[in-house]
């Protein structure tokens, strides 16, 4: 099979290069058969490979394909010789089936400006890194449309996860109608739609989707447009139809400034809510004496920075998360409803939730009169028969008469609640807290203030989880203390305790907390620009 | 039953002689079986030759038709040590693996087998799994041909090439002795292409003429004093006579070109990047035609040498393109051309990294640096060629070359990267790694969150991992396990912790590795030295990592196949006395207590724990069509669903990090007061359980539900519905009521 071949002719034709990055599972491979079926019924030589491997198992891989006309193979009189990887620079089409594996398709160097068209699914599958961490570790999506823009000859960026699910079909296929609609190669619309309705399963859904596809890309701008990150802020009512709710309302609007007004209805709604009306206007009293203490240090400055943050986070420990809380919001009629339809549960079919509880001494003792809870977790005997016999796994199906209505009843304790031992604990804490916020802002620290408040963050969950944050929270105060102490820049006190406070939440073991506390304490044996110190050696 | 079907494709292995065939490498060189007349075939499943072993067991009918054997082999080992067959009788074997791992195993027999030498010709089709996709150490397969002294093809990746050395394999090893190993890349196996067929042979000799007419020669046999005389054959007359069939068939090929001074030797395998980076270079077009020589070495071992110093003679300079290290090839040039007086410049890694994979891009810079050291005028006026160094002399100059929309369409594609653009270097930051894992429902995950519970109640142990799906514990979120030694060595990996102290050691193992050696190498080594460990053995009823073969413990009614078999007989039989068969592993809680026990009993002796549940990918492909079909028909059915209660969770994600399951991710809150994003189960979920277990075993959270969807409710069900809702309906309004009242 040896060809020799002399005075050499180099024949014209260069194939059409279409990388395909894909996730397991987002059906790539269908995708590229799909256009290989297409380019070979319309006489193209098709060429796909693939490396899939692990990748199957929840990785990225790349499925690569070169299309060429037949007709210039038969001018060259030899069959084509087709690279079997996608050469960074060298690619006219890339498809991404999620917005990072853009940005990984861009970081391989397969999208340039001169050639390429991008054409990616704007919604996000997050990785296991963004979704394991202990606050919020999700990327930045528009990083990645940044640089499409510059990268990318044409950027196509919509949701095409969202097209397919509408047309109950997968992404594979509105990606192929995407393919369709941004007429980068040189097939109409009927051959795609012939290659769905060969591959016969599914085809009608597959062609919905095709669709919806097709059009978004066709009606694509020019550039997308960034995709908004921003968080709502609540929205303030003109009025509320009860009175008294809407006296709180009044307080907030006169008392408040606006910086602060979403916040504060925020916390009341999620207050009375929680307890009741009283309450919320505790909640008011609290924010309104650290207003107060703001205003006299100039607030607006700061943009009522310690006000905002107040009316979060003193909302937020108000209505901490306790068995009567988890029983009402496990009952509600619109939680029932909500089940329904995450579920999709069409109407002729029922639906039964079983909650997975386990209760622990702690919680139990935390429900009772603060007597009777002391005596019970202080006493050996009986202390430890409950341990025994109720700290156990339970499976409640709540939509069974005799666990509803026992779970019912508990939320019903709600009424009780300021009676109760877990809300004395709470209370205590909560005065600690607020006391050294009081003393930081008297003393004219607003931003360290705000800080120690934004602190609370780390405090939530539930038992060993919740035990965690109440740990990590206790240092953060104490490291608070240690950076009020005279000889500290304020602003550079509150930068302190902010990173301290991302590093609380860097990993579940508290090892980054540890070391940047140690660091923190050898800073302040030295001198007083400790906390430049350790600034620069955390960085 | 195997995760991917090849029914329909199998068909195409019928084609008649003379059609195009169009598909799938592997299916191709399945096809160039048949064509070739083999007689048996064996191999073991893995990537990246898993399909052509799924492709065998679904083509079964066709090829008993042919008289052809086909089995499904214990291990490598097992199936090269089949090849045995073609040492006395005329009767062509192939056999296969993923290698180098697979050939590790096997080569004990190939070195046997090679030292005797073969009758009938014997092919070895191993799947080098090297470079991008692969799941193995990075090694060469080319040394084991060296030193067995067995023949290695690395065709061009094209269906035609593969599929002619196929047949030229199974011929070079019946004129030369000598078993013959046919390389395969991972994209090769993969790639799809076409080939005109032949007409499908049956074996001209048959395993049963060889039953029923038994050969023995014990020149043949590996003992010596015949073993001395083996080797001398192998120089004095395998070796030439392989030579003389390379030569004569032509199996190398010679590309001529337009700068005769100077010439590429390549691998085969290499052939379509080689064309494409000199395209790059403006050297090439698509088709193959280049202006710079080639010699082509389809068979990378031996070395002809006549060929090399025929093709070097009266050239400047020469570049060889050889993958991997050590640079075996390039050493044995320079010695040909050295005793041979040839005084052409011989170029390789000097230009070419040593180690790694030779993508497109790093063979075009190589080619690129070896010209201009050699050839200038080559490049010369080559607009990509300039752009690129532009590239790497001046950022500025570049982005202008790349901002500016190109005048005229390129007559040649231009490579041109963007990677040094700062707002795509930015995305290093950005973009999250996505390593492999576990799938949504996999029975493995709950037992990897057991272990993380019992380690967290008495400290951290040593954990020795082994090769399968199981080894996604030592990622993200588990990160558990501190080596893996090869296939089935979990548990002999902890052999040298067999000392009495406070911890003991965990192995784990999957039934593949159970049943293909850690029977032995773990289980058996583990009784007998009287080691004091743990041992978890994850069956999920498939080879799953593979691609969900069935094996000897598989629960799967196979017509083919003996299976059923139950991993604990063997373990009992292998005179293990503490063993604990959880059949359910996603009961975490008793997974835990089970583990914990193990650790501290007081039993002498491998404590073994028997983790068995179904893989969850295979078992939704075999359960999926029977519940919807249930449903259409009527029937009762309930299907379960997990959720999470956004308002009950607080958004610390501890349940992701016990369980990593691809279905249970996080949203947005929606609620002002909570900036962090809430766990939230997908459609995806498949209902396995597991992470309100994990939630429940590690006291995290209330947050997590079960959903039981009723399809098809009975007229009781329905009765009881209504009591039920007539009843909480009732008191939820109640309470609602009070909401709406102080609504703000």
């Amino acid at each position: 099979m040896s060809t020799v071949t002399s005075n050499i002719v180099l024949h014209p034709g260069t194939p059409i290069k279409i990388a395909i990055l894909a996730m397991g599972g987002q059906g790539g491979g269908v995708l590229a058969d799909w256009i290989v079926e297409m380019a070979e019924q319309a006489g193209w030589w098709a060429q796909t490979t693939s490396v899939p491997g692990v990748a199957q198992r929840t990785g990225a891989t790349i499925y690569y394909l070169e299309l060429l006309p037949e007709s210039a193979a038969h001018a060259a009189g030899k069959p084509p010789t087709l690279a079997m990887m996608p050469t960074p620079g060298d690619v006219d089409l890339v498809v991404a089936a999620e917005l990072m594996e853009a940005g990984r398709a861009m970081q391989r160097g397969l999208v340039t400006p001169d050639r390429s068209t991008l054409i990616t699914s704007s919604h996000r599958s997050f990785a296991v890194g963004e979704k394991a961490a202990l606050g919020n570790g999700i990327a930045d999506p528009n990083k990645v449309i940044d640089a499409g823009r510059e990268a990318a000859k044409r950027l196509m960026c919509f949701d095409l996860q969202e097209m397919a699910e509408k047309a109950g079909s997968v992404i594979s296929a509105s990606l192929f109608g995407a393919i369709a609609g941004s007429g980068t190669l040189p097939f109409p619309r009927e051959a795609y739609e012939e290659t769905i309705r060969h591959g016969g399963k599914g085809a009608e859904a597959s062609l919905r989707a095709f669709a919806l596809g097709f059009d978004a890309a066709a009606k694509a701008p020019a550039a997308p447009a960034p995709i908004d990150t921003s968080r709502a802020t609540p929205d303030v009512p003109e009025r509320a139809a009860n009175p008294e709710v809407q006296a709180l309302l009044q307080r907030v609007k006169t008392d408040f400034p606006a910086a602060a007004h979403g916040m504060l209805v925020a916390g009341l709604r999620r207050l009375i809510d929680y307890q009741d009306i009283a309450y919320a206007a505790e909640y008011l009293d609290k924010c309104a004496q650290l207003h107060a203490l703001e205003a006299r240090h100039g607030g607006e400055t700061s943009g009522w920075a310690l006000t905002c943050a107040a009316a979060h986070r003193i909302a937020v420990a108000m209505s901490y998360d306790d068995v009567i809380r988890v029983a009402d919001l496990k009952t509600r009629g619109s939680r029932f409803e909500r089940v329904r339809q995450e579920v999709g549960a069409k109407a002729d079919q029922l639906v039964y939730t079983t909650e997975y509880m386990h209760p622990r001494l702690e919680e139990i003792c935390g429900t009772l009169p603060t007597a009777l809870g002391r005596w019970l977790e202080q006493s050996k005997g009986i202390g430890g028969f409950v341990k025994r016999r109720m700290e156990k796994g339970r499976r409640v199906q709540t939509g069974t008469l005799t666990w509803f209505l026992a779970l019912y009843a508990v939320a019903g304790m709600r009424r009780f609640r300021r009676s109760l031992l877990r809300h004395q604990i709470e209370t205590a804490q909560l005065r600690e807290w607020l006391d050294r916020v009081v003393r930081l802002a008297g003393n004219g620290q607003q931003a360290l203030a705000a800080e120690v408040l934004h602190c609370r963050r780390i405090v939530k969950g539930y038992s060993g989880t919740h035990d965690r944050g109440d740990k990590r929270f206790a240092s953060l105060m104490a490291a608070a203390d240690r950076l009020a102490a005279p000889g500290t820049d304020p602003a550079e006190a509150a930068a302190t305790l902010h990173k301290l406070l991302e590093a609380a939440m860097a990993d579940e073991e508290g090892r980054q907390l540890d070391a940047q506390l140690a660091l923190l304490l050898t800073a302040a044996k030295g001198n007083t620009t400790n906390s430049a110190q350790f600034s620069r050696q955390a960085a | 039953m195997a995760e991917r079907s090849f029914k329909k494709e199998v068909q195409q292995l019928r084609i008649p002689a003379g059609e195009e065939f169009r598909g799938e490498g592997i299916l191709a060189i399945t096809k160039g079986l048949l064509q070739a007349g083999v007689g048996y075939v064996g191999g073991y499943q893995g990537s990246p030759i898993s399909h052509l072993m799924d492709v065998l067991a679904d083509a079964n009918e066709i090829l008993e038709e042919l008289d052809i054997h086909f089995e499904t082999s214990a291990s490598e080992a097992t199936a090269a040590a089949m090849l045995a067959a073609s040492v006395m009788y005329p009767i062509r074997g192939a056999v296969t693996w993923k290698s180098t791992v697979g050939t590790n195993v096997a080569s004990d027999a190939l070195a046997n087998l090679a030292s005797g030498g073969v009758t009938g010709g014997a092919l070895i089709i191993i799947g080098e799994d090297y470079g991008e996709g692969s799941s193995i150490m990075q090694e060469r397969s080319h040394a084991f041909a060296m030193k067995s002294q067995m023949w290695l093809l690395d065709p061009r990746p094209n269906l035609e090439s593969i599929v002619q050395s196929v047949e030229d394999g199974f011929e070079l090893s019946e004129a030369s002795n000598t078993p013959v190993m046919l390389q395969v890349r991972i994209r090769s196996c993969h790639v799809h292409g076409r080939f005109i067929t032949k007409e499908n042979k049956r074996p001209r000799y048959t395993l049963k003429q060889a039953l029923e007419n038994p050969v023995r020669d014990t020149t043949r046999i590996v003992l010596p004093p015949a073993s001395f005389v083996h080797e001398h054959e192998k120089i004095r007359q395998r070796w030439p006579a392989a030579v003389k069939f390379i030569r004569e068939k032509k199996l190398n090929e010679f590309f001529d070109g337009d700068f005769k001074d100077i010439g590429l030797i390549l691998q085969g395998g290499l052939y379509n990047g080689v064309i494409r980076s000199l395209q790059l270079l403006g050297l090439a077009d698509s088709f193959g035609n280049s202006r710079i020589p080639m010699y082509v070495m389809n068979v990378t071992y031996p070395v002809i040498d006549e060929e090399v110093i025929e093709f070097c003679e009266g050239r400047r300079a020469v570049l060889l393109l050889e993958e991997g290290q050590p640079d075996y090839i390039e050493q044995n040039l320079h010695s040909i051309l050295r005793k041979a007086g040839v005084t052409t410049h011989l170029s390789g890694k000097d230009v070419l990294p040593m180690a790694g994979e030779y993508t497109t891009a790093a063979m075009k810079d190589g080619i690129e640096a070896f010209l201009k050291a050699q050839q200038p005028d080559a490049l010369a006026t080559h607009a990509a060629a300039a752009a690129d160094e532009a590239g790497a002399t001046s950022l500025a100059a570049d982005l202008e070359a790349l901002t500016t929309p190109v005048a005229k369409p390129m007559q040649r594609p231009a490579a041109l990267p963007m990677t040094f653009h700062p707002k795509v270097k930015e995305l290093a930051n950005v973009v999250p790694a996505r390593p492999a894992g576990f799938c949504t429902g996999c029975p493995e995950r709950p037992i990897f969150a057991a272990m993380k519970l019992a380690q967290a109640d008495l400290g951290e142990h040593h954990v020795s991992c082994d090769i399968g799906c199981h080894l996604f514990s030592i990622l993200p979120p588990f990160n558990l396990g501190a080596t893996t030694m090869g296939y089935g060595l979990g548990a002999a990996s902890s052999s040298a912790f067999n000392v009495k102290t406070g911890k003991r050691s965990i192995s784990v193992m999957g039934d593949g590795g159970f049943w293909h050696n850690g029977l032995t190498s773990g289980i058996g080594n583990a009784v007998f030295n009287k080691n004091d460990g743990v041992i978890v053995i994850v069956d999920n009823y498939y080879s799953s990592a593979t691609g969900g073969q069935d094996i000897l413990s598989s629960r799967a009614e196979n017509p083919d196949r003996a299976t059923k078999n139950p991993i604990e007989a063997a373990i009992r039989g292998a005179g293990v006395k503490w063993v604990r068969t959880i059949d359910r592993t996603y009961d975490v809680a008793k997974m835990r207590d089970t583990l914990e026990e193990a650790l501290t009993t007081t039993t002498d002796g491998p404590k073994v724990i028997i983790a068995q549940s179904e893989c969850m990918l295979n078992k939704q492909r075999r359960i999926k069509p029977l519940f919807n079909k249930a449903v259409k028909d009527g029937k009762r059915m309930v299907k379960e669903r997990f959720g999470v209660d956004p308002d009950v969770c607080t958004g610390d994600h501890a349940c992701i990090r016990l369980s990593g399951c691809p279905s249970l991710s996080v949203k947005d809150s929606g609620d002002p007061l909570k900036e962090d994003p809430v766990a939230y189960v997908d459609n995806s979920c498949v209902g396995c359980g597991n992470c309100g277990e994990v939630a429940e075993a590690a006291v995290l959270c209330p947050s997590f539900y079960r959903a039981d969807i009723i399809h098809n409710p009975t007229g009781g069900d329905r009765f009881l519905a209504k009591v039920r809702s007539a009843v909480i309906g009732f008191l939820q309004r109640r309470r609602a009521a009070r909401q709406t009242r102080y609504a703000l």
